[in-house]
């Protein structure tokens, strides 16, 4: 028996500045959303990754800077500025401190929802 | 193709690095036989499970490593037997699993003294996460925690049973600690050190017995009896009086065995039986059992060449230099520590101050370095380590390697281009300086790429510093000059930005992005870029352009904790204070349930504040008339001042009023990194000016500037710029030492750290400063009159600007707060919970 995939509604794309990360309650889990805009305002995308930073135990990841590095999309933790990859919630200069990545649909009409792991 | 069967006994470290390096070889089927309920872990960082790691980060298996064909592992299943002539190991549920080959990797086992009481409930031992977890279980139990056994590992237990904040003891049967690394100087330093940190040290104590204590329950479980007739009450015991090979299964089927134990091996790793091989801690190889970690893994690559047919090779044994640092201690051993050598002399240095102590072990005729110990300060470690292995000659003073640098003095240490290509540069993962070399002209060109793609430095670390010496010198080689660029992103120092953004008249970070840089930018070039645009444009930061380049410091104008918390520090100019105002700071305080503390910069520093908690807090705040401290900038944080000529009876100048006055000017202003102040009324100097960025003194005549003074990490004494002068020369100096810093400083860059690479040093500043050689004074000047009238409370801006204001809530799909943010009392007041008392392993 599968159950049904559970989308959470999270908010409208406009309610996070572009650039930066908000957090939200999926289920039990705590994500961070991103929400990532070219410096030419193209190449609009969302992101949402977990938001407990393993190696500080704080629930701060949405705070982060997001940018890139090496070509990679990154948020950067803002306790010990560990990178995490926004596709996959990799930890670059430690794998073993990665975050799980969570599906993220933005609707026709601007509503961010994220998929309950 | 008949495949051959090896069974593997002991999925440790060493076995493990014995089935990486098999990995992919399809023509033998393996069979790993696992005693632990769980594979592979990382057991030289163990002590980490107290730290907050889990057995899942210790893990050394690869994701999907055992779902290859050809590898079964078998957890929870010890080998009992072995028959040599049948080829085929037994397990305890039964099974029989044949062989072709055998390797035995079955690590060793902690001694336990045979003292009567040893398995009273509480005596634990320290080898495996069920031990670490028997530990903090007891631990959560206990006030007193006594280690048996002073070596390396019993002060490492240590340290975890004081982390755990219990009353530590360390017992040791030989008259000092560290035998085996350190020597009798040495082990006394170490003692004195450790004993400082509050953990008691008890040495020539032999136990007897463990009885009832008479405490019976928390604080005194246990009584150690020592054969001196003293005594020591505890709560538990953790032996650590060293190690014994896992040799039983070995014995018990028929091998070859030391004397004192461990499995006897050629060297080529094979047992007394051609198909047996024995790797690792089990292992004894020429009287020797190696308790490290890198011989055994040396050990692992032979026996995987041979198994796959290459006989190239053999065991020649392993240096036993260590580099630790035991309970905060910096402590390293290299070879012939004690100077057993024949003929062999020493140099000593000792430092009972500073609490360093340093030897070095020379051959006879003075030309090589057969060994060192180093206590306190181990910082040449790398450098001794090279010449010992390698067998670089000596300088002519010996003595140099080991004495402090004296100012001026040109750097000791050898530089690597000495070292052959041969050199073991990282010991742990087998990396040679011509394996680095290799793999910087590939084109790894950072530490972080070398460490990847060699691992060097990626174990213990101690090799670090050698490591990013070597990529140095090769980068200079190949002429790579190493560019002050600013990162990734900008092919420009801080400086050039500056003056990009100054001349482009350029207003957010995307605008200079477009212009001068490329990509998206990162958490290195945003804040910096913020810096340069609030230092030019003194827009209010969070203006929607500039709010996603915020650090998380300045997005919340307060300053991020360990939990995810803030502090708040409203601005008390010059450390003056109503007691109006310190009562609204204590009403705030308690409203909001937060901890409050006296800052080292003369303020009140209020901690625990949930985001969501912030604009209610700053609104009672700027209602009293507080204003923002920028604790959480780069900018102007502190005006220290002493009581001054108003009270006091030496004062000569109104100190008070001029910090409040420099205060109220430089507030706000955003810089390359943070700057503080500091006003004395008279040459006591009790407002510790000289350690400032900018310090002013009091004279007779009027004030004295000093600049670039520094405390923190690296303390430096201000220069004086200029002296006796009156107030309005004293503030025209200040805004064009200022300015003419906030142009030119690179990003993070104290001014004590710039004025050190200033070419031309105090001379030119004063010169420029003072006599306008550049002829920019006046530009200098209006540039930061025109910071000050720009001037607005952050804060202020902050709770009346709403779109700003929805940022500050833990969640945007809930108005609950963040849960895992949990507080206990201490002291009268809240301090966040650790991770160990949320017992997070379960997050
Ligand atoms: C709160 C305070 C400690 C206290 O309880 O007394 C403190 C706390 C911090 N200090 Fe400090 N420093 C505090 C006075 C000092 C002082 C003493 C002083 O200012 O007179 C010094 C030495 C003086 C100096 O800076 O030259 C000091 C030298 C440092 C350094 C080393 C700077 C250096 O260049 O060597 C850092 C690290 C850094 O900035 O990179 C640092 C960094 C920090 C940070 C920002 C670390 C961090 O990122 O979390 C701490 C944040 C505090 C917070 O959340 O509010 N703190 N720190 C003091 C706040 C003073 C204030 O009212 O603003
Ligand atoms: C707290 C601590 C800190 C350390 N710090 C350092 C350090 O800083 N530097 C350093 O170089 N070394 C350090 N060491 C030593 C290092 O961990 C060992 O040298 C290394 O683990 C040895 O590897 P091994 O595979 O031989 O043994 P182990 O890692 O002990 O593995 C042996 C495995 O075999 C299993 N086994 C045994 N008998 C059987 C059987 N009959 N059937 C099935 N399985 C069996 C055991 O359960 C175990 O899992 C430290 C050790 C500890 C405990
Ligand atoms: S510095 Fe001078 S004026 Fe200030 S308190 Fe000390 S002695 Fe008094
Ligand atoms: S020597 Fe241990 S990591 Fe290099």
């Amino acid at each position: 028996m599968t159950t049904p995939p559970r989308w959470t509604y999270v908010c409208r794309r406009d309610d996070i500045v572009p650039n930066t990360g908000v957090a939200a309650k999926v289920g039990q889990a705590q994500v961070a959303v991103f929400r990532v805009v070219a410096p030419d305002g193209e190449d609009e995308a969302v992101f949402a990754i977990g938001n407990h930073d393993p190696r500080s135990g704080a629930n701060v990841i949405s705070r982060g800077l997001v940018g890139d590095v090496g070509g990679e999309l990154v948020v950067a933790s803002p306790v010990y500025k560990n990178h995490f990859c926004l596709r996959t919630g990799r930890c670059l200069e430690d794998e073993s401190w990665s975050v799980p990545a969570f599906q993220v649909q933005v609707s026709e009409d601007g509503l961010v929802l994220v998929r309950e792991a | 193709m008949m495949k051959m069967k090896l069974v593997v006994v002991g999925n440790g470290m060493v076995g493990h690095k014995l089935l990486e390096e098999l990995v992919d070889r399809p023509q033998i089927e393996v069979t790993v036989l696992c005693e632990e309920p769980r594979p592979a872990y990382d057991r030289v960082h163990l002590s980490e499970f107290f730290s907050g790691k889990t057995a899942q980060d210790l893990s050394l298996v690869a994701p999907g490593f055992f779902d290859r064909p050809g590898l079964n592992l078998r957890l929870n299943a010890k080998a009992v037997g072995i028959d040599t002539t049948a080829k085929v190991v037994r397990t305890a549920d039964g099974a029989s699993v044949p062989y072709d080959k055998l390797v035995l990797a079955t690590g060793s086992y902690p001694f336990v003294p045979p003292v009567p009481g040893r398995d009273r409930p509480g005596c634990l031992v320290y080898r495996t996460i069920e031990d670490l977890e028997a530990m903090r279980q007891w631990g959560s139990k206990s006030k007193i925690g006594v280690v048996v056994g002073g070596g390396l590992l019993g002060l490492e237990c240590a340290k975890a049973l004081k982390d755990m904040g219990l009353a530590t003891h360390v017992v040791e049967f030989a008259p000092r600690l560290m035998t085996v690394q350190v020597d009798d100087m040495g082990g006394k330093l170490l003692r004195r050190k450790i004993e400082a940190l509050g953990v008691t040290v008890h040495t020539q104590k032999n136990t007897l017995e463990i009885a009832d204590g008479a405490g019976m329950g928390v604080g005194g479980r246990h009584k150690m009896v020592f054969a001196d007739g003293s005594a020591l009450e505890t709560d538990m015991i953790v032996f650590s009086a060293g190690i014994r090979p896992r040799d039983e299964l070995a014995r018990n089927g028929g091998l070859k065995m030391g004397e004192r134990g461990g499995i006897v091996v050629d060297n080529a790793c094979r047992t007394s039986d051609p198909d047996v091989y024995a790797i690792g801690e089990c292992a004894l190889w020429s009287g020797k059992i190696f308790g490290l970690v890198a011989p055994g893994y040396d050990m692992a690559r032979l026996v995987a060449r041979q198994l796959v047919g290459d006989q190239a090779g053999e065991f020649i044994g392993a240096d036993m230099s260590t580099k630790l640092k035991l309970l905060g201690v910096d402590v390293a051993s290299i070879g012939d520590a004690q100077g057993a050598t024949p003929g062999s002399l020493n140099y000593l240095f000792s430092d009972e101050v500073a609490g360093h102590y340093k030897k070095l072990v020379v051959s006879a005729d003075r030309k090589t370095l057969l060994g060192a110990v180093l206590v306190g300060e181990a910082e040449d470690y790398g450098t001794l380590l090279q010449m010992a292995l390698n067998g670089i000659p000596l300088p002519e003073h010996p003595e140099d390697l080991i004495l402090p640098a004296r100012q001026g003095a040109a750097p000791k240490g050898l530089g690597v281009d000495l070292l052959p290509a041969s050199a073991s540069i990282c010991s742990c993962n087998n990396v040679s300086k011509g394996d680095l070399c290799a793999a910087i002209s590939g084109g790894a060109a950072s530490l972080g790429a070398l460490k990847k793609c060699t691992k060097a430095a990626t174990s213990c670390g101690g090799c670090q510093p050698l490591v990013k010496q070597v990529l140095d010198a090769e980068l200079k080689k190949a002429g790579v000059t190493v560019f002050n660029h600013l990162c990734e992103h900008f092919a420009h120092s801080r400086q050039e930005l500056f003056h990009l953004v100054k001349i482009g008249n350029h207003k957010s970070f995307d605008e200079v992005l477009v212009k001068h840089g490329k990509g998206r930018g990162c958490d290195i070039c945003k804040p910096a870029v913020a810096s340069i645009l609030a230092s030019v444009n003194n827009e209010f930061v969070l203006k929607p352009r500039h709010a996603s380049t915020q650090d998380t410091n300045d997005y919340y104008l307060a300053n991020l904790q360990k939990d995810g918390t803030y502090s708040v520090v409203p601005r008390i100019p010059g450390g003056e204070i109503t007691p109006e105002k310190l009562i609204v700071i204590g009403r705030v305080a308690q409203r909001f349930g937060l901890y409050t503390k006296i800052t080292g910069g003369q303020r009140i520093d209020l901690f625990g504040a949930r985001v969501e908690q912030l604009p209610m807090i700053w609104k009672d705040l700027i209602e009293a008339g507080f204003e923002s401290g920028h604790a959480y900038g780069k900018a102007l944080r502190t005006v220290k001042s002493c009581v001054g000529s108003t009270w006091c009876r030496y004062g000569v100048q109104d100190s008070v009023g001029m910090a409040i006055k420099v205060e109220e000017r430089y507030r706000g202003m955003r810089s390359p990194h943070k700057l503080k102040m500091a006003v004395s009324g008279c040459t006591r100097e009790c407002a510790e000016a000289q350690s400032k960025d900018v310090g002013v003194i009091a004279t007779e005549k009027g004030w004295n500037l000093f600049v670039c003074g520094n405390g923190g990490m690296k303390p430096r004494h201000a220069d004086l710029l200029a002296s006796d002068i009156d107030d309005a020369t004293l503030v025209r100096y200040i805004d064009r030492f200022f300015m003419f810093y906030i142009r030119t400083g690179d990003r993070l860059q104290r001014t004590s750290v710039w004025l050190e690479n200033l070419e031309g040093g105090i001379d030119y500043v004063r010169k420029v400063i003072c006599e306008d050689s550049l002829g920019i004074g006046a530009e200098l000047e209006a540039e930061m009159q025109k910071l000050v009238d720009t001037y607005e409370c952050e804060w202020k801006k902050a709770i009346n600007t709403p779109e700003t204001l929805r940022r500050f809530r833990h969640f945007v799909n809930s108005p609950e707060p963040d849960t895992n943010i949990q507080f206990v009392d201490e002291r009268g007041q809240i301090r966040p919970m650790t991770r160990l008392e949320k017992n997070e392993e379960t997050v």
